[in-house]
């Protein structure tokens, strides 16, 4: 192979990656984002509320093919070495180790989410939920990587997206904190109730 | 083998959901709780029954076999 | 030790105690404290002696199967198909329920302040009919020094096969319920629990449990000794053996009694000094129960067959006389409000619709503006949507208060009410601060 098609195959695979990986954040962007508004939305809307959770459930797997794709590319660049232990091992990259060993992270991190929930009747609600809770530290370490790992915060869309996304996550987790001060755990109520309901919360709502 | 639709009433929640992926057999009372009709799950409507199990969030709801 | 018939299991010399009299369970005079254990003795006889083997313990449960006993917890639920259920299972536990709940009623207590090794008898009994390995023993606050002190009394005569262990009940409401029991020794919490699974496959510590109220197990401890016929000697066919009942309310002397069940109603409010005003209403049962006319029920036997023509039942063995100058409706009203304010919280009809039951009901009392047909929708909406039968009893009372304080409904939907009496008749302890 000569040295300019390798280049060019090198420059397409990173290209790839980079698309990809921009992607892949806004997809998990948009998954997070329904997550929330799955468990926050009442009130009869123009949307059931289990569409929320059903598309959630189908973009968090869509994004996985994605992802597929931004670690495959990157992985099988030439022009730089990562290695295949990076792909589960975080900080294990030659190249760029925080950087991508973030991105290691976020998929440790998302990987536990995701299975954990494709066997969710199995595992019991509890165990299920402990588990959930990771993706809200799994997203700002993959929007960190999205930062540091590529050169692209010159190009003025790439950090519209990225700004954009993380405004979209950021209302939604302020959202759903909210939501959890205005609807405490009721004081007097033995533990060991599901913890999330109310009196007084009203009837026929 | 027939099969029922139960919930878990401590584990419900009320998020609803199963009211709209499955009217035909779950209505709801005044604070948005699920109202189970009584008897089996008709044929027609087990793939939608095993969809309202699946998407609820608390995890509340089974099928219960019976022969 | 008494000697028992190697092939039937049964004691082998006939009782010297007379069959058809009362009181068995309470002490027949007055007495100034507990039994003790040598008093107990010399009442009953010494305790049977401990069945090891199955063919024994089996014999023994056809015993007890014979002899009708039913739980006197509130379901009755047959007492020997239960030891059956649990007997068949590996390692199991026993728990005797004294926890009493239901702030009206008194006799869970004054059985174990009264005859405490009576029911210590009847926990060790079902600890070895069951194959258990120890007895947890839950009792009301009030009389937990008085059970630690039997127990030790025992321990120190070395009478009993299996280990006692006392635990002080939840002061609350639904904590008597057998779950909520189980939930209480294992976890400290007083909240029932989902079923499946059942107490007798899985219960305390994850082991099959026996739930039996104190009451039950003071029976089964004179089955054992008395046999069959003797313990049906009082009674009805269907329903046989005594109960203990707590009369209140407009009672001259309210207390609790031994009675033969199917005693007419109205004998039992003379054994409590009879009314001590005219009455309107009795509430049977207990705060679970249901309301009746006092006249329509005074002739009637207290029992489930007796009652069942004004759809009352004996419930937890519990009579509370209403004054006829009383509004029944505010005494309803009352204690639903408290009904709704001991909801474990975690069904949400329950929490919510109880809630909402008892501002509708207060506003029924009150002659406020209401809805009858909203408050008749939110019953058959609660009722049985709950893990545990808290928002079905209370359904059951409410729909009887309903039928029975019919004259009051309208009278208060026109703005006016008769009653006179200024205090509440109903024990209804204070709200707790949330």
């Amino acid at each position: 192979m000569s040295a300019a098609a390798a280049v060019a195959g090198s420059q397409g695979l990173w290209l790839v990656s980079r698309a990809s990986g921009l992607a892949v954040l806004v997809l998990f962007s948009a998954v997070v984002v329904l997550g929330v508004a799955a468990r926050l939305g009442s009130a009869p809307r123009r949307w059931a509320r289990f569409v929320f959770a059903e598309v959630h459930r189908t973009l968090a797997l869509f994004s996985v093919a994605f992802l597929g794709l931004h670690v495959l590319t990157a992985i099988l660049d030439p022009f730089v070495t990562i290695g295949w232990a990076a792909t589960v091992l975080p900080f294990a990259s030659g190249y760029r180790t925080l950087a991508i060993g973030l991105g290691t992270l976020a998929v440790d991190l998302g990987g536990a989410v995701l299975l954990t929930s494709l066997v969710r009747a199995r595992l019991g609600y509890r165990a299920w939920r402990a588990v959930h809770w990771l993706a809200y530290l799994a997203w700002p370490v993959a929007f960190v990587h999205s930062l540091t790992a590529g050169n692209d915060l010159g190009v003025w869309w790439v950090v519209l997206i990225e700004w954009g996304c993380a405004a979209a996550v950021a209302t939604a987790v302020l959202a759903r904190l909210l939501s959890g001060i205005r609807h405490p755990e009721p004081a007097g109520r033995p533990a060991g109730s599901s913890g999330h309901l109310t009196p007084g919360k009203g009837a026929l709502r | 083998m027939t099969r029922r639709l139960r919930v878990d009433p401590i584990a419900c929640a009320g998020r609803r959901l199963c009211a709209e992926i499955l009217p035909e057999l779950i209505t709801l009372d005044d604070w948005g709780f699920p109202i189970i009709r009584a008897g089996d799950v008709p044929g027609p409507l087990l793939a939608d029954a095993q969809e309202a199990v699946r998407t609820c969030p608390k995890l509340a709801l089974w099928l219960e076999e019976r022969s | 030790m008494r000697p028992y018939d190697e092939t039937t299991g049964r004691p082998a010399s006939v009782s010297t105690r007379p069959a058809g009299q009362l009181p068995r369970l309470l002490p027949a005079g007055f007495a100034a404290g507990p039994a003790s254990l040598a008093g107990h003795v010399r009442r009953y006889g010494p305790a049977p002696s401990p069945i090891l083997d199955w063919p024994r313990r089996k014999a023994l449960i056809d015993e007890v199967e014979r002899s009708g006993l039913t739980g006197r917890g509130g379901a009755a639920f047959p007492t020997a198909r239960k030891l059956s259920a649990v007997a068949a299972r590996r390692a199991p536990v026993v728990v005797a329920n004294g926890t009493e709940g239901e702030p009206a009623s008194a006799k869970d207590k004054i059985l174990l302040a009264r005859s405490p090794h009576l029911v210590l008898d009847g926990a060790v009994l079902a600890a070895a009919i069951t194959g258990a390995s120890r007895a947890e023993i839950v009792v009301h606050p009030s009389v937990r020094e008085i059970i630690d002190q039997a127990v030790a009394e025992r321990r120190w005569a070395g009478i009993d096969q299996v280990p006692l262990h006392v635990v002080t009940g939840a002061d609350r409401f639904v904590g008597g319920e057998a779950s909520a029991v189980v939930h209480w020794i294992g976890k400290g919490v007083p909240t029932p629990t989902r079923t499946p699974p059942r107490l007798s496959e899985r219960g305390l510590g994850g082991k099959p449990t026996l739930v039996q109220n104190v009451e039950t197990l003071a029976h089964l401890a004179l089955i054992a000794r008395y046999g069959t016929s003797w313990f049906r000697s009082v009674g009805t066919a269907a329903e046989p053996g005594s109960m203990l009942v707590t009369v209140l309310g407009a009672v001259n002397e309210p207390c609790v009694h031994e009675i033969a069940i199917g005693t007419p109603v109205g004998e039992v409010l003379r054994l409590a000094g009879g009314a001590s005003a005219p009455l309107g209403a009795l509430l049977l049962g207990g705060y679970f129960g249901s309301w009746a006319d006092a006249a329509a029920a005074a002739p009637l036997p207290f029992s489930a067959a007796g009652l069942a023509p004004l759809g009352a039942g004996i419930g937890a063995g519990l009579i509370a006389a209403l004054p006829a100058d009383a509004c029944g409706l505010a005494e309803t009203a009352r204690v639903v409000r408290y009904l709704a304010d001991e909801s474990a919280g975690q069904c949400g009809p329950c929490l919510f619709g109880l809630d909402a039951i008892a501002g509708e009901i207060q506003r029924l009392a009150d002659g406020r503006t209401s809805s009858l047909a909203t408050l008749r929708r939110w019953l058959s909406q609660v009722d049985g949507r709950g893990a545990c039968h808290h928002p079905d009893g209370a359904v059951r009372m409410i729909r009887s208060a309903l039928t029975v304080f019919a004259p009051e409904l309208e009278r208060h939907a026109r703005g006016w009410c008769c009653a006179t009496r200024k205090q509440t008749v109903l024990p209804v302890p204070p709200r707790r601060p949330r």
